[in-house]
């Protein structure tokens, strides 16, 4: 499985309520959620993304509210990768859980810019900027998250 | 080798005899929680995936508290599916308003959590539960949905920091204080996948409540978890009140932890936290009298509206007046410290002082209802969270303080020092 698409940048701690903000939690539905993807920090992202880009930033992405509708918005929005330094542990488990692919590298995360071409083997976990040409090996997930990953998600792995 | 305290609840779970940091092992669960945010999303997970039965309909806790009473036709909507879904299985901790409460405030309130429970929660702030010396972490809504089919949950053993508390609090200083420190010292991340486990003969001077207040923003460390051992304020608190069996869990002497901090108590400040990062920590000395104006002020939340919370405030604003153009908004956690809090005659020094008293809700602090922010307002909050636009337009500002210091905030209209009013 691959990803390939233009790379929207990010930096530390961006968190749950700029990715979807609490007064648009009123809803599950994903496309509305979508609609509102990181709108408290960058206006334009919905407008810009286009379906199969990567979301990069650096540390501790995903931090604050446990709420999944934050992965749901990025996944709906098109997005089909995030990759960053580190991720806040429940926007990790929900990524999982709820089938967004997320990869964790500093260096990928520190170096890739805005509006660079990034591709990403998700069976190797190697990241390509396509721009510069440098790649990047992301740490591989353990055995455990892969199955529930290779399963379709985490309820599907339980039932 | 030793394990901590977290690791001890997790082994017991697991139904091994020792776990290590890192190890991934599935655990059984004694409460799964979900809100009217949350469940309507697991519910959906639920239900698309075919399940037909909940684990232990007595297990499953679902708290009607972050738009309610409900805000707006959408907010009545999930909160009419999570009912439907209630009454369907039969879940016999649905709270909606009138018994409802700010779940981090109600559940420990009502018995449901206590000494060694396994609790996951469909909310980041369910690492509260930790201050009664359970393990207790914030989940999604799909393993909120996995929670409630299996009755498990699975968990990457966490490694722990350990932060030894030494010294008693001095003139104003809370549990609030005492967390805000130590986030500012280690930082949104300093705790990140780990468990923060608070010791020391420090403790014994933090009452439940600041206990509640400190394992609650553990999370916004980063932490998994965070976790007091057990004592007699614990007993106190939990017997009688705690519906299952408490079972006190103390760390092996040869525990290893990543890093060890000695907090002393005696030396903190009342702290406040700057937009737009729990992390941006000033104690009140280090702020100008007059540099930061202030709008509005809200004491409550799941962090900080508990009794001894309003007691703090009503301490300050007995006979004083809030500040020209300063809204100061009032919500007790639960129903339980609304009456408790009425009984006391506290509402009469808010109300005489110019601060209005809400209904329990989450409500301000995620920018819900009931106090939201006009672009350029300012708020001084005993909330959890100071992020971008949490309380209302993506141009406020929220600062994070104790009930003491934003009570004498309200009083002068500008963050000020309690013991600097006249």
């Amino acid at each position: 499985m691959n990803a390939k698409g233009t790379a929207h940048k990010f930096g530390d701690n961006v968190d749950t309520d700029v990715i979807i903000p609490a007064r648009y939690l009123n809803t599950a539905s994903h496309k509305e959620l979508a609609a509102h993807c990181m709108e408290d920090i960058d206006k334009d992202f919905v407008n810009n993304v286009k379906e199969g880009d990567i979301m990069v930033a650096e540390k501790n992405f995903g931090c604050g509210s446990s709420r999944e509708h934050a992965p749901i918005a990025i996944k709906a929005s098109g997005i089909s990768c995030v990759i960053a330094s580190t991720f806040a542990r429940i926007f990790y488990r929900n990524a999982i859980n709820i089938g967004l692919p997320i990869l964790e590298c500093d260096e990928a995360a520190k170096e890739i810019k805005s509006g660079d071409t990034v591709s990403v083997n998700f069976d190797t976990g190697v990241i390509t900027n396509e721009t510069t040409g440098k790649t990047y090996q992301a740490e591989p997930f353990p055995e455990f998250i892969q199955n529930i990953i290779k399963k379709g998600g985490l309820i599907k792995s339980i039932t | 080798m030793g394990m901590t305290m977290s690791q001890k609840i997790l082994a017991a779970h697991a139904g091994l005899d020792e776990v290590k940091a890192g190890q991934l092992i599935e655990a059984k669960l004694d409460m799964v929680l979900g809100n009217d945010v949350t469940s309507p999303v697991a519910i959906n997970v639920f239900e698309e995936n075919g399940a037909t039965a909940v684990f232990d309909n007595t297990k499953i806790a679902m708290i009607m508290d972050h738009f309610t009473p409900n805000k707006d036709i959408k907010a009545a909507t999930q909160v009419k599916q999570t009912r439907e879904f209630a009454h369907k299985y039969d879940i016999k901790n649905y709270k909606d308003v009138g018994q409802m409460g700010i779940e981090h405030a109600l559940l420990p309130e009502m018995g449901l959590v206590g000494p060694g429970c396994l609790c996951i929660g469909a909310d980041s702030h369910t690492c509260t539960y930790g201050a009664l010396g359970a393990f207790s972490t914030g989940v999604g809504s799909t393993d909120m949905a996995a929670g409630m089919i299996s009755g498990k949950a699975w968990f990457k053993v966490p490694s722990a920091i350990k932060f030894n508390l030494i010294g008693k609090p001095q003139g104003y200083v809370s549990g609030k204080d005492v967390i805000l420190h130590i986030i500012g010292k280690i930082g949104v991340d300093g705790a990140l996948y780990k468990s923060m486990e608070f010791v020391g003969e420090g403790i014994k001077y933090l009452n439940i409540d600041d206990r509640l207040c400190i394992a609650n923003m553990a999370i916004e460390a980063g932490a998994k978890n965070g976790i007091f051992p057990v004592d007699d304020v614990t007993r106190e608190y939990c017997n009688g009140r705690y519906q299952g069996t408490p079972v006190e869990y103390t760390a092996d002497e040869d525990a290893v932890y990543d890093e060890e901090y000695t907090i002393d108590l005696s030396e903190l400040k009342p702290t406040v936290a700057f937009p737009h990062l729990p992390e941006n920590t000033k104690t009140v000395d280090e702020i100008g009298e007059k540099e930061v104006k202030i709008d509005q002020c809200v004491i409550g939340s799941c962090t900080n509206g508990r009794i001894s919370d309003l007691r703090a405030a009503a301490n300050i604003l007995k006979g004083r007046k809030i500040a020209d153009n300063v809204r100061c908004i009032i919500l007790p956690g639960t129903q339980k410290i609304w009456l408790e809090a009425m009984h006391e005659g506290l509402f009469d020094i808010f109300v005489e002082a110019g601060a209005v008293v809400s209904t329990p809700t989450c409500g301000p602090c995620l920018g819900g209802h009931m106090g939201i922010l006009a672009a350029g307002e300012k708020a001084i909050s005993t909330t959890n969270r100071n992020f971008v636009g949490r309380m209302g337009h993506v141009d406020s500002e929220v600062y994070l303080a104790s009930p003491a210091v934003a009570a004498a905030s309200a009083v002068t209209g500008y963050i000020t020092d309690p013991a600097k009013l006249n």
